[in-house]
């Protein structure tokens, strides 16, 4: 068990890290070499001030039409993102770790509030899941990939949520949290999980076409 | 069930052309074909929407079609992608000949191309870009639908949408003259003008088939006192239907030739008539197939071009139009362009009562004949009609509401919404601006 937990927290924490910021610049490399190759049209109709005009109108919650049409998905969405992206950068027990091996440290939140968040992001995936069987127009869309998807992501909160709360298992949870966030960071680049970082691009040049091109507003 | 619906729909093309394609395709050449497109056409643009889609289906509320069939997620915008380019990618263009048929109809006829799902989609994707990829690999493979397939041969043989021959075309503005005389005498289409400040350009079922409506320009533009010009040659359609099958390189010819005969005219710009995908065509599509990132030389819709006239009090209205009117925005100079508030204008200029109808501006739902599917003739008739329930209830809505008169400043708009108020009993007049402006304005004696 202690190989186990010192293989995962160790060596393979390198490996994780290694593939997510790899394997992200790698993807927007590749993509922009491509773009440069056969969509190089994109370069010269890409408008700074209009694709971030876009950007921030859709991470604004509620400022388009569609958010308001789906208040529910409107907020559980935005919570999800919100929760997902801060809690694993402030929450105690990872700032601890990373103060224990390299003795630097920043701001991070009560025990409570990680809790609640780890929570939440559950919470909305089982959301997502239901949506996924439920709603005919997003169950025509669905393949087995996208709850694998969702097991991703669920997986290490789900866990670090388990091990929080020190309940039977945890011990053995503990390491599959930490497994389950390394598969996540390594799942970003190679999988739908990749509109992480190619959502300011899709979003940015459908913004610069509607308001540089067409003067109009794009939600 | 849903899969044997989509079987179902499968046994049921209707178009002959298709069909007989099909008929004489391989599953081999269909892979080749989809490979070759997908490999060599295509980039970053497409493969990053593929991957990027989260399949969340927000995207279906957009769609006319989707709403128009009680919520069938087949006709969502993630659903037909998903039925055409995800399955050619999937299976790696191995899709079939039977397959391709289907995959034809869904981008040719169940998408207008009207671009309102890209201001749904929460990631920005550009569905409208991937249903024209999907119909250029049909064109390329023969199977897309005959009617515009006519059409876009029309365009490649005489440069005009409709076969009109170049003799017809001047004898028709001849008689257009002619006719406007017997009102204002010294009225002249002037043909050939050079230096003239504007080149007016009209779509083929101008000639063909609403010769009035240059009838009502002519006169328009003589009350406001203009210097213009129409080309006696070809290259004064601006129409393109050719945009619309994928065959990007007969579109290209043809702006071409348009392109270079304002040019030869030496105008100071292009103003078009009251047509929305020609609008795209030459503001949008065209000029970038031919390597130009904006038109080479000024363009503007009548929209903007009427605008204009009244605003700077070259077109005087004697009184307003009585009954009361709803405005239909037509995509591609709404979503196109951002004309909507630039008609507002000249509705509340020319018009006693106006009632929006609801969703509007740069919501507005599609005629659903746009996007070359009124275009596909006949056979897909009921597909256009039964496929926008959703714009009669929204036509019925305005009407409940007082309006009695839909001004639709777009051909394929005209088509399509003639059609639907025909099907569903809306008793509902349909009208140009030029129309309007027409009846209304004060003429030189």
């Amino acid at each position: 068990m202690h190989s186990i937990y010192n293989f995962v927290s160790g060596p393979m924490v390198w490996v994780a890290f290694i593939v997510f910021i790899g394997g992200c610049l790698y993807r927007l490399l590749s993509m922009g070499i491509l773009a440069a190759k056969r969509d190089n049209v994109i370069f010269s109709y890409a408008s700074p001030y209009y694709g971030m005009r876009s950007i921030l109108r859709w991470l604004t919650p509620f400022a388009t039409t569609n958010m308001r049409k789906h208040p529910g998905m409107t907020v559980v969405t935005f919570i999800f993102h919100f929760c997902l992206l801060l809690s694993p950068l402030f929450v105690y027990g990872h700032i601890a770790l990373i103060s224990e091996s390299w003795n630097v440290s920043w701001w991070y939140l009560p025990d409570s509030v990680g809790d609640v968040m780890a929570f939440l992001v559950v919470g909305a995936c089982a959301f997502f899941m239901i949506r996924r069987l439920k709603d005919p127009e997003v169950k025509y869309l669905t393949s087995a990939s996208d709850f694998v998807i969702l097991a991703i992501v669920a997986a290490p909160f789900l866990t670090g949520f388990w091990t929080y709360h020190q309940w039977p298992g945890y011990s053995i949870c503990g390491i599959l949290h930490i497994l389950s966030g390394e598969i996540m960071l390594m799942a970003i680049p190679f999988t739908r999980l990749s509109h992480m970082i190619f959502f300011p691009f899709t979003r940015g040049y459908i913004g610069s076409e509607f308001g540089a091109v067409r003067h109009v507003q794009d939600w | 069930m849903l899969d044997s619906a989509k079987n179902m729909k499968t046994s049921l093309i209707r178009d002959e052309g298709i069909i007989k394609s099909a008929s004489v395709l391989t599953d081999e050449q269909v892979r080749k074909v989809i490979n070759d497109v997908l490999k060599n056409e295509t980039g970053a643009r497409l493969k990053t929407y593929v991957d990027t889609c989260v399949h969340c289906g927000l995207c279906s509320e957009a769609c006319h079609y989707y709403l128009s069939h009680d919520k069938d997620p087949s006709y969502s915008p993630a659903g037909k992608v998903k039925q055409t380019m995800w399955e050619m990618i999937k299976r790696k263009g191995d899709v079939g000949t039977a397959a391709i048929q289907r995959m034809s109809e869904i981008a040719s006829t169940e998408c207008n191309l009207c671009r309102r799902c890209a201001m749904y989609c929460p990631l920005g994707v550009d569905i409208a870009y991937i249903m024209l990829v999907v119909r250029r690999i049909c064109n390329k493979l023969g199977v897309t639908p005959t009617y515009i397939e006519d059409t876009s041969h029309s365009h490649s043989v005489t440069m005009n949408q409709m076969w009109v021959k170049d003799d017809e075309w001047i004898d028709t503005l001849q008689w257009q003259e002619e006719e406007a005389a017997e009102e204002i005498p010294n009225l002249r289409i002037p043909l050939d003008k050079e230096g003239a400040d504007f080149m007016y350009s009209v779509i083929g079922p101008e000639p063909k088939f609403r010769a009035q409506l240059i009838y009502q320009a002519a006169v328009i533009f003589n009350a406001a006192g203009l210097n213009w010009t129409m080309p006696s040659s070809p290259g004064w359609d601006n129409s393109d239907m050719a945009m619309y099958t994928g065959d990007h390189e007969i579109m290209g010819r043809v702006k071409k030739v348009h392109f270079e005969t304002a040019m030869r005219l030496k105008v100071k710009r292009i103003v078009m008539g009251e047509c929305g995908h020609a609008f795209r065509s030459v503001y949008d599509m065209g000029n970038r197939w031919l390597g130009w990132k904006m038109p080479p030389l000024p363009m503007v819709h009548s929209i903007e071009f009427f605008h204009d006239l009244i605003k700077e009090g070259k077109l005087k209205l004697k009184k307003k139009f009585e009954s009361p009117v709803t405005l239909h925005d037509p995509c591609n100079v709404v979503r196109g362009r951002g004309l909507h508030e630039m008609a507002r204008y000249i509705v509340g200029e020319s018009c006693e009562e106006f009632i929006e109808m609801h969703p509007n501006r740069e919501h507005n739902y599609c005629c659903c004949a746009g996007g070359g599917v009124i275009n596909c003739g006949p056979p897909y008739r009921n597909t256009r009609v039964d496929g926008n329930r959703i714009k009669a209830e929204q036509l019925f809505a305005a009407k409940s509401r007082g309006a009695k008169t839909i001004i639709a400043p777009c051909h394929n708009c005209h088509g399509g919404l003639e059609d639907i108020v025909e099907h569903y009993g809306l008793h509902m007049d349909i009208k140009f601006f030029g129309d309007i402006l027409y009846d209304l304005i004060e003429k030189p004696e």
